[in-house]
């Protein structure tokens, strides 16, 4: 399946968000997670859906003034 | 002798130099500086991760007990992208103070201050207690404290561009308007920019290009530190008012006689 993930397509496997960002290996100590420009809560993870053509925003803080 | 504290929202800080984490060489670096400049509040960017790539992370190097940490909304040009980029911030786990920062022009930085208003009124409507980057205007400083926002942070002079405190009279005026804490936010350059500053009676400093472009950091992070006190100290102390003549400091009796 494709999504478009921090603006690139790209082929994953997994079926639910908690699983797609362990696919992905994000496992950065605070991150955050948009789904078709709606934040989705941490809790929420294992339950949301990703299907095909989705757009996620994956972030967490970088340096910055 | 120490300086007095000051309040932002919840929390009350010892030091009033906030420091930005951005332009630094290393992590480790960006560390020292910090622990050197003695802030308790530090500015993050939110950015998209880069999947594939490294996994540490500038908050791998801050420690959370030790920091307040405050994401921006740097490059939003937009109210929708500042909202989203806070309400991302808070869901990742780095608080609800956020500083709202909504460009309005790409070559001087300066904030568009109408989508400025609009994004902290919306904020404040979602529970995060908001710092404003904005203008040097009274009437728009008052307009943020009025819809809500914890502190404003008029800049001083563009981002980055190190030219100090242009137009002092203006933060006076807004320090006379506005109850909330005043922080200048930007154009800090040197030292003596910062203790200016603070002399004018500003609650806070926020810099970040002025340590982290400075030759030696490390060295500027202890002169700002520095600075930030004792241009404090000097507003608390009360200077003596400006006199065209001289007063002489020693006494005028018992001079002799030859």
């Amino acid at each position: 399946m494709q999504l478009i993930i921090n603006g690139e397509e790209r082929e994953v496997r997994s079926q639910m968000l908690g699983e797609l960002l362990k696919e992905l290996d994000v496992s950065f100590p605070h991150f955050a997670v948009a789904l078709n420009q709606q934040v989705v809560p941490r809790s929420k993870y294992d339950t949301t859906p990703v299907t095909e053509g989705d757009k996620l925003e994956i972030v967490h803080a970088v340096g910055g003034g | 002798m120490q300086s007095s504290e000051f309040k932002i929202g919840d929390k009350t800080f010892k030091s009033r130099l906030i420091v930005g984490t951005g332009k630094y060489k290393s992590f480790e670096e960006t560390r020292m500086a910090i622990e050197i400049s003695g802030a308790e509040m530090v500015t993050v960017a939110v950015r998209r991760i880069e999947l594939d790539k490294s996994k540490d992370s500038i908050l791998n190097h801050l420690d959370p007990k030790r920091y307040t940490f405050l994401p921006n909304t740097a490059g939003c040009y937009t109210v929708k992208d500042a909202v989203m980029t806070c309400q991302l911030a808070r869901e990742a786990g780095l608080g609800n103070l956020v500083k709202v920062e909504v460009i309005g022009d790409e070559k001087t930085l300066f904030p568009d201050n109408e989508a400025t208003l609009e994004a902290s009124r919306l904020l404040v409507q979602d529970g995060f207690q908001v710092l404003p980057y904005c203008g040097d205007d009274v009437v728009l400083c008052k307009k943020l404290e009025d819809l809500g926002c914890v502190a404003v942070m008029p800049l001083a002079a563009p981002i980055g561009s190190g030219l100090g405190i242009r137009n002092p009279y203006n933060i006076k005026l807004i320090l006379e308007a506005v109850k909330v804490p005043v922080i200048i936010d930007a154009g800090v350059g040197t030292a003596s920019d910062a203790s200016r500053a603070m002399e004018l009676g500003v609650a806070g400093l926020l810099m970040n290009t002025a340590i982290a472009g400075a030759k030696d950091p490390l060295k500027m992070a202890q002169a700002m530190k520095l600075a930030v006190e004792s241009g404090r100290m000097a507003y608390e102390a009360g200077r003596i008012p400006k006199k065209l003549y001289a007063s002489a400091s020693s006494p005028l009796e018992g001079l002799i006689e030859l």
